[in-house]
């Protein structure tokens, strides 16, 4: 069985400084993964690498059996949408036009839309509950609803892997759950490969099949949920030290921190 | 969404540049008006009254009307990959490269060759392709382009550009370059049908690439990595987009010279009516910008008969101060 998105020995350096190195990750079809790891451990890095937005300096990245770096770029989008952390934008688009442009990958060569096109991209906006916002230019929207429009576009994308770059940065308590509800809901009803990159490891644990936990560019401790949180792995590499209990809900670990060791 | 709104807007200015051309046509020294205009375009009428409806008055109204969209939709395909609503052909230098090309060609073109319509534009495209490579050398970073940077930039070039046409004017023989001057601000004049043929197809070749383009010129106004993860070839669609909108600045440059800030003022204005969706804002600014340019260089050579304005003066006249408003609320937002 081909992984929906796999590095081998992959490194990306910027200018000197290696960001990434000796990066091994393989991440099953149909699984929601959360990558996990302090400012600056490469998380980014690892989303931009697995959209093709940066070419890795070594190693291999490959999407569904497929190497990222032959992929043609239509092909490409049609498997992995991303959201990234943050969007600016410089001309007045409208939420409605943002999002179906999600259906880009999807049209022939004069980028006509079908009724289909449309339909779906509706869907998608209905699902993130922007449809309300239809009309409205992305940049008069807060931050929140802003990263729920582009969840959407990723959504319109149709994607088999989508990457999430802190999802839930900008979003209140509601929306938070929600976003999470419904990328599971896309996971089960669709068989969706999610891989969320995010500092809220107690969301991460609750929603996520298995863990990584990525220290200075490589992956330090990969697992369930409960394999990982654990004080001493989160020790190494947080640098904090932390109590484990239970999430009432879901029963999954919950990280309390003490304080820092320095 | 109002399904027929922005259409209807759309067919009212294609209207609008129609008329323009029919109005530009109606005027001028000698007293014939639309009435005359329409009955020689039907073959009546004599010969002499023809020449001056037609082959004077009409053909300069063409020019001037694919010397307007030409620049205005190549300020759409430069804002929309630059992510920046200040750029322009004339701003950021690349007119200028143009002129410089098309001047440079007066300079060493053998007399044989100086009156033929392709050499000009070839020269001018050369010139221009130059620029951009030079403009997107120094400015363009990853994700946005710094306002200042792309600026300046324009500023540059434009200033070096001007320093070797005068290297070129001073030092060179003067029978060559006595329309110089005035070619530097947009010198519209009464094109034979065969410049106005050659301005013709080299549009029709820039504007068709744009508009089919124009989906892909959506992705990318909303950020090269964007785009990319939406599918979108980036490196290859911008070049698309840019040597597209540099071949019909180019042959409007080669034609008529330097007509600054068309492109600037009416992507703007079109932004407004038809928002930033550019399978709407490409061909309503390429209409709308034709209008402009016939009504300005027709007020450019009726305000002040018998003595004529470079049309480039009027359009800067408008455009300079129309700049300095967008710099100012865009340096305030920042």
């Amino acid at each position: 069985m081909s992984a929906a998105l796999a590095f081998e020995d992959v490194g990306f350096s910027y200018g000197a400084a290696p960001l990434v190195s000796g990066l091994d990750l393989a991440i099953e079809e149909r699984t929601i993964v959360g990558i996990l790891g302090p400012n600056g451990a490469g998380k980014t890095t690892l989303v931009r690498l697995a959209s093709a937005a940066l070419a890795p300096s070594s190693g291999r990245i490959t999407l569904l059996g497929d190497d990222l770096s032959s992929l043609p770029s239509k092909e490409r989008a049609r498997r992995v949408a991303v959201v990234p952390q943050e969007t600016h934008a410089v001309f007045e688009f409208t939420v409605e036009e943002i999002v179906r442009m999600g259906r880009a990958p999807h049209l022939g060569f004069l980028g006509i839309e079908r009724p289909r096109d449309v339909e779906i991209a509706r869907e998608a906006m209905d699902r993130c509950e922007v449809a309300h916002l239809s009309e409205r230019s992305l940049r008069a929207l807060s931050g929140g609803e802003r990263q729920r429009v582009i969840l959407a576009r990723a959504l319109a994308q149709e994607p088999r892997v989508l990457l999430l770059d802190e999802p839930t940065a900008f979003l209140d308590l509601k929306h938070r759950v929600a976003v999470y509800a419904l990328l599971e809901r896309l996971h089960r009803e669709r068989g969706l490969t999610v891989v969320i990159v995010s500092h809220d490891i107690n969301l991460a644990a609750r929603h996520c099949d298995r863990l990584a936990l990525l220290r200075a560019g490589r992956i330090a401790v990969d697992g369930t949920p409960g394999d990982v949180l654990r004080p001493e792995p989160i020790r190494a590499v947080y640098e904090v030290d932390v109590d484990i209990g239970t999430d009432p809900s879901s029963g999954r670990p919950f990280v309390i921190p003490r304080g820092s060791t320095t | 969404m109002t399904g027929w709104r922005k259409p209807g807007a759309l067919a009212v200015v294609v209207l609008l540049s129609l008329a323009a051309v029919a109005l530009a046509a109606s005027v001028g020294p000698s007293e014939l008006g639309l009435r005359e205009l329409i009955a020689a375009l039907a073959g009546e009428g004599d010969a002499n009254r023809r020449t001056i409806l037609i082959d004077v008055r009409l053909a300069r109204a063409l020019l001037a009307g694919l010397v307007g969209a030409a620049l205005s939709a190549a300020g759409c395909a430069y804002q929309a990959v630059l992510r920046n609503p200040l750029a322009d052909p004339y701003i950021l230098g690349i007119s200028g490269g143009a002129a410089l090309g098309a001047v440079a060609f007066d300079a060493v073109a053998p007399r044989a060759f100086l009156e033929a319509t392709t050499g000009r534009p070839a020269a001018a495209l050369a010139g221009a392709l130059c620029t951009l490579v030079v403009l997107f050398g120094l400015t363009r970073f990853r994700g946005r382009t710094e306002t200042t940077a792309l600026l300046l930039t324009g500023v540059v070039l434009n200033a070096f550009d001007s320093a070797v046409i005068q290297f070129f004017v001073s030092t060179g023989d003067p029978a060559r370059f006595q329309g110089t001057l005035s070619y530097l601000m947009g010198a519209m004049t009464s094109p034979s049908w065969s410049v106005l043929a050659t301005l013709a197809v080299l549009c029709g070749i820039g504007l068709g690439a744009l508009a089919a383009q124009a989906r892909t010129l959506n992705l990318l106004a909303v950020g090269d990595e964007e785009a990319a993860q939406l599918g979108v070839n980036v490196e290859r669609s911008t070049w698309v987009a840019v040597v597209a909108a540099s071949v019909v600045t180019a042959a409007a440059v080669a034609f008529t010279g330097i007509v600054g800030f068309v492109g600037l003022i009416v992507p703007h204005a079109m932004r407004r009516l038809f928002g930033p969706d550019h399978r709407l804002l490409v061909p309503a600014s390429a209409f709308a910008g034709a209008a402009m340019v016939v009504l300005a260089d027709a007020a450019a050579r009726t305000l002040l008969a018998p003595s004529e304005l470079p049309v480039g003066v009027v359009t800067a006249m408008i455009g300079g101060p129309f700049f300095l408003v967008l710099l100012m609320r865009r340096l305030r937002e920042s």
